[in-house]
């Protein structure tokens, strides 16, 4: 397991990955990607336990799922310095002929990916039953998924979330992101979600919350509590407050870097307050 | 002609119940997934034989398809159940977003596709099926003509490796393919050999098309009748063969002529060999309340409507 000084440089490192790829391109989603870096840092290098290399049924590991396909930026170079693809080929997101889709895909067969997310609110309902092929596989490893807290307005979560309690989907631990704001502007101004984490409560998880999803001890803590709380007959809900644009001191405390590249100028400044570590790729 | 023997009505989604008892003890890695409709889809024997492989997913038909697609990761070859309105156009983007464009393996089973569910009425009645599901990248679509070939078709998809689109209906119907015929997926099947014009038919409309092929030989019409359970992948080689030899083609089929089998042959027939079309098949209408055979006159889908078909392309030739 690498230290926390190690993680917290692959933090920084990502950081700056995701705003050079948005800023390449200038097109995707730095918003989300920088609020949740932390969690994906934590995900695939301190909590799931993954086999070398990657195969589609994923029998024997830790699977993981992406709901809110937008914020791809900070899957793509998570997975990328994890080893599931070079490192280089971040420099072809979005442009023609990559693997590395806008949103992501398994369709051009981009190790690390499972599943195709994009268009929203899916993403439970596919990690429910890769959760209940482990169950019948005797596969006693989890299943992880991460949904964006505007997401949970599409009505397919909460058929989900009552299917997963129903069939005691234990083997699941699904993550919001509640960062309180999308496209248009905060959750609780487009449509309120209210109290995301009594809602999963009523419909019978178990719930623990995240308070700052931007401090890497408390994530890892928190994710490893949540994987203490399975295989006791709930789904696992973790609702995980993070910052849309953190990091990025002008990206922070607004909706509107959700879904926007930066200048030159401000990427110079992004990147300035997030100094190299582990080398650019 | 050649003669065929209806060895019994039944209905084409009791073989498809048929078929999942027989993948139930013969495939383990087969599951069902229904939602709230597992007396309509004839899927009990499965259930009581293998309850640990079946989902109930309530009424929640969106979440079905999410969870099949899930389910395929870790081996598991998932069929849906539920009818044809609900396992297409009420789930497209699931359908088209986690399961074609994500190439997952999961069989969309559909019954009561088609105005042959009767009374219940347009709400239920899907007549734009084939079009969704056809239009999507890598997606199998198969329209099996009754109870044998039904549950031949169910045994053949899962030993195929994709996504598939699987219709069949409600009501009880002639039965008359072999029971030891072996489903290949892709491969039309040729009826009746005739000389004057193609019928290409699919589904309920395959029985439909051998008896109007009958009358037309009474009034000296050499009929060759083709049976396509396949719309997609279809089977270009074997239409083609035909409308060289015939020099026109009705197709006809339970569904709208727009989106339906007759488009997919127009387009062979554009490209590769222009020749007149008529097609048996709705109007671009919804349907409505009433018995299957009543419905089947009025929307003129039944062995009279290919007749008068006939005999209008016969004319353009």
């Amino acid at each position: 397991m690498p230290n926390t000084q190690e993680l917290q440089d692959l933090v920084t490192q990502v950081r700056r990955d995701i705003l050079r790829m948005v800023h390449k391109v200038n097109s995707g989603h730095p918003g989300g990607s920088l609020g949740c870096t932390e969690y994906f840092v934590a995900l695939y290098n301190e909590i799931m336990e993954l086999k070398e290399g990657f195969d589609m049924d994923g029998i024997g590991e830790d699977v993981f799922f992406l709901s809110n396909g937008h914020i791809s930026p900070v899957y793509y170079s998570v997975l990328a310095r994890r080893g599931y693809f070079p490192i280089d080929e971040l420099n072809t997101f979005r442009l023609i002929d990559s693997r590395l889709q806008g949103h992501p895909t398994t369709h051009e067969g981009l190790p690390g990916v499972r599943i195709a997310s994009g268009s929203l609110g899916q993403g439970m309902s596919v990690a429910i039953g890769a959760a209940q092929a482990k169950k019948l596989n005797g596969d006693k490893h989890l299943v992880f998924s991460l949904h964006g807290d505007g997401e949970l307005q599409e009505g397919q979560n909460w058929e989900a979330i009552m299917y997963a309690a129903g069939n005691k989907v234990d083997n699941l631990i699904a993550t919001v992101d509640r960062n309180g704001q999308q496209i248009d502007g905060g959750t609780e101004d487009v449509l309120p979600l209210g109290d995301v984490a009594e809602k999963f409560r009523v419909f019978g998880w178990d719930v623990l919350e995240i308070g700052n999803g931007n401090d890497l001890e408390q994530v890892i803590a928190g994710l490893k509590e949540a994987k203490s709380r399975t295989g006791k007959g709930k789904p696992v809900c973790v609702v995980m407050t993070t910052e849309m644009g953190n990091g990025v001191d002008f990206m922070m405390h607004t909706h509107a870097w959700h879904g926007k590249a930066p200048s030159d100028e401000q990427l110079e400044t992004a990147l300035a307050q997030n100094p190299e570590t582990l080398g650019d790729y | 002609m050649t003669k065929y023997t209806d060895q019994g009505k039944q209905d084409t989604r009791s073989g498809f119940g048929a078929g999942m008892t027989e993948l139930g003890r013969t495939n383990p890695n087969v599951v069902a997934l229904c939602a709230d409709l597992v007396g309509s889809l004839k899927i009990q024997t499965f259930i009581d034989e293998n309850p640990e492989r079946f989902f109930q997913v309530g009424i929640a038909e969106a979440n079905m398809m999410g969870i099949a697609a899930g389910l395929t990761i870790g081996g598991k070859i998932p069929f849906t159940g539920t009818f044809a309105n609900f396992s297409t156009g009420r789930v497209y983007d699931q359908i088209r977003q986690s399961i074609a464009y994500s190439d997952k393996n999961v069989k969309i089973c559909a019954s009561h596709a088609g105005i042959t569910l009767g009374e219940d009425g347009a709400t239920h009645q899907i007549l734009e099926d084939i079009g969704l599901m056809k239009m999507l990248p890598g997606m199998t679509v198969i329209n099996p003509c009754d109870f044998n070939q039904t549950k031949a078709a169910t045994l053949a998809i899962a030993e195929h490796h994709g996504p598939v689109y699987l219709r069949f209906g409600r009501p009880k119907v002639a039965n008359f393919t072999p029971v030891d015929q072996k489903f290949e997926i892709g491969k039309a099947l040729m009826l009746n050999e005739g000389t004057d014009v193609t019928i290409i038919a699919t589904g309920h409309l395959v029985w439909q098309a051998l008896i109007a092929a009958e009358n037309l030989e009474n009034q000296g019409i050499s009929a060759e009748v083709i049976n396509i359970h396949t719309i997609k992948p279809l089977d270009d080689a074997a239409i083609l063969a035909s409308v060289k030899k015939t020099g026109c083609v009705v197709t006809a089929e339970e569904h709208n002529y727009l989106g339906g089998l007759g488009e997919s042959v127009s387009r062979v027939l554009a490209v590769n060999h222009p020749a007149p079309q008529e097609f048996v098949a709705t109007q671009d209408t919804f349907g409505e309340s009433g018995t299957p055979d009543q419905l089947m006159e009025k929307y003129g889908l039944n062995n009279k409507a290919i007749e008068a078909a006939v005999l209008r392309v016969l004319k353009r030739k």
